[in-house]
């Protein structure tokens, strides 16, 4: 019976190839546009619930005091601080290519040593103190001020080298910005992301903003995570009357906030990627019908030889299963092997995620298509009469 | 005894508002192991009354029994495992299923009973070499002449020996010497492994060769 289904499928190879490939691409985009969301439910995930955020509380991208440094350390539970600006320079050799870059002070390898391994690192000029908990071997980077610490997959894409003096042009704070490589990271958690650019604070404050030092977010560390909640109020309560007042926030919730400013982008991916999913649908219940059409005779003569109306309506769904399910394996593991690690656009994202839930929701999606498309033919089939089959009446 | 027991058997079709009475209480007895050639012209019900007695379609009225097995109100999964195991269908244009060999298409009506793949080929291989085709297993119908063809399915409707066979115009779609290759294997078939025939025809040449004659005409037999 299996070998009868098989032959069935290649009575026309290229219409069941092109019936399999429209399935594949279709899953494949399903699942591609699913690893977006995916990868934008990532991106919370490289904010702890045990680090809090503070922002100017009008907008992420207005600026809050170096001031206020002091004042948030000095709340009970903070246990260190960290300065964080976004730098947005571009690579002159490739406008295109955009990846994030970030000026952070000192303690910010120590905050977040657990996430990410140096694993690469030029030899110190000079002796240097190492801050409590960052990986001894950024030493020469600590000893340099316009060293930069760099994710391995940036360097290998960019064709850089450790110790290559690299520049950039500076948008936000315009001209020419010389790094010199002195550290690669490779990312513990695949949340981090490796395409990322850490330098030092300080150069962005003397180069790019004249000695002035505003900030634009700090992170901070808590001896007691449990204690968050009463910490995001003591510090929003300093600058409750202050201009500007601040917005404090688990780095989780940071990081969702910023997700939410895509708006309704992941709904209407959602609404494209069933629309191609339908559209598919009626496609392959078009081609099972023309081709179950084509073969009413032989149904006759498979009835006449004794098959039951329920062994014709297997072999119909049957081959509609082989061909959706086959197409949609193809495109959902397809998407998952080829997608998964791509880089975002914009180079505020870690790279593309498709979990596999997204994956077996598309070979779900694949098998309600062959069960679709092929129920209307088999039930037609099953239902044939044989004398209207054969179309033989005397 | 008779093998194929036809009574007063009724068979209307309904055409939209249209009533056709095909049959009209005919009755027929066709004996173990006979020969038989229904005649008649177009739309006299030769072939309703052969899809009847193979259980393709069912009467209006009436009762048709072979082999002592009443099938005139089976359902339909009893009725197809019927079919499977007590007829063997030979039809005019042949209708083997082109994407499989003849050797596969022999082998069709065993994959609907339990039985090895290696016994099944052995079974389709017998039933092809028994109609001269031994030599053409993995031959495509496309492969095949038209007597071919029809060999092979001759051998598709005996492999799971059936004591009755059905044959709706065997030799109409035939040039002279193909039908009479396929009525020389009807014939032996009748003779030699006692297989009871009944054969719709035009061909009073092929009529011939059937041991008992009826025409049918209007729904009514006569001899």
């Amino acid at each position: 019976m299996l070998r009868l289904v098989v032959v069935n499928l290649f009575r026309n190879p290229l219409r069941t190839f092109l019936t399999m490939a429209s399935v594949t691409v279709a899953l494949f985009l399903y699942c591609a546009l699913g690893g977006i969301l995916d990868t934008l439910q990532e991106s919370i995930k490289v904010g702890s619930e045990s680090r809090l955020v503070v922002r100017n509380k009008i907008s992420l991208v207005q600026w809050i005091p170096m001031a206020y440094r002091q004042r948030i350390e000095s709340v009970p539970g903070v246990k260190r601080v960290v300065v964080q600006n976004w730098f947005g320079a571009q690579d002159p050799a490739d406008t295109k290519g955009f990846f994030a870059q970030f000026a952070v002070d000192d303690p910010y390898y120590g905050v977040y040593g657990k996430d990410f391994d140096i694993i690469a690192a030029s030899d110190p000029l000079a002796p240097v103190t190492i801050p409590d908990g960052a990986d001894p071997k950024l030493a020469a980077y600590y000893a340099e001020q316009t060293a930069c610490v760099v994710g391995e997959k940036l360097l290998a894409k960019k064709g850089w080298k450790l110790g290559q003096t690299i520049t950039l042009a500076g948008t936000i704070f315009p001209g020419s910005w010389p790094f010199t490589i002195r550290a690669v990271y490779r990312a513990k958690k695949k949340s981090f992301g490796d395409e990322t650019m850490f330098f030092h604070y300080k150069y962005l404050s003397e180069k790019g903003m004249g000695g002035q030092e505003p900030v634009g977010t700090y992170v901070l560390e808590l001896n007691d995570p449990s204690q968050a909640s009463a910490i995001t109020h003591a510090v929003d309560s300093q600058f409750e009357n202050a201009a500007p007042a601040t917005l404090t926030e688990t780095e989780q919730a940071f990081q969702a906030g910023f997700v939410s400013m895509y708006g309704n982008i992941p709904f209407v991916l959602r609404v494209i990627g069933l629309a191609i999913v339908f559209s598919i649908l009626l496609i392959a219940a078009n081609t099972m019908m023309t081709s179950i059409r084509e073969r009413t005779s032989e149904f006759g003569v498979l009835k006449t030889l004794g098959f039951t109306d329920g062994a014709v309506f297997g072999m119909v769904v049957a081959e509609a299963a082989v061909i959706t399910l086959g197409g949609g394996l193809l495109g959902a593991l397809g998407a998952r092997a080829l997608v998964s690690g791509a880089s975002m656009p914009g180079g505020f994202f870690p790279p593309m995620s498709i979990y596999w839930g997204t994956v077996l929701t598309g070979i779900a999606i694949a098998v309600v298509i062959g069960a679709v498309s092929g129920l209307v033919p088999a039930v037609q089939a099953s239902r044939l009469r044989i004398v209207d089959a054969l179309r033989r009446v005397e | 005894m008779a093998t194929v027991d036809v009574r007063d058997v009724v068979k209307v079709y309904r055409r939209q508002t249209e009533e056709v009475r095909v049959l009209d209480g005919l009755s027929l007895k066709i004996p173990d192991g006979a020969f038989v050639a229904l005649m008649g012209p177009s739309g006299s019900g030769k072939t309703t009354l052969l899809n009847l007695i193979g259980g393709v379609d069912q009467p209006t009225s009436g009762d048709v029994s072979v082999d002592g097995t009443s099938i005139a109100k089976m359902g339909g999964a009893a009725l197809a495992r019927w079919r499977s195991t007590s007829i063997g269908y030979i039809f005019q244009l042949y209708n083997l299923i082109p994407v499989l060999s003849a050797q596969e298409n022999v082998e069709l009506p065993l994959l609907l009973v339990s039985m090895s793949g290696s016994e099944r080929k052995k079974r389709a291989k017998t039933a092809l070499e028994l109609v001269g085709l031994g030599d053409r297993l993995g031959h495509y119908p496309r492969q095949l002449s038209g007597g071919q063809e029809q060999r092979v399915a001759i051998a598709r409707a005996i492999v799971s020996d059936p004591k009755v066979l059905l044959a709706d115009e065997p030799t109409g779609d035939l040039d002279r010497k193909s039908a009479e290759e396929v009525l020389q294997l009807l014939e032996r078939l009748n003779r030699e492994f006692k297989k009871t025939i009944v054969m719709v025809t035009h061909d009073p040449h092929a009529a011939e060769r059937a041991t008992t004659r009826y025409h049918l005409d209007k729904g009514v037999l006569s001899n």
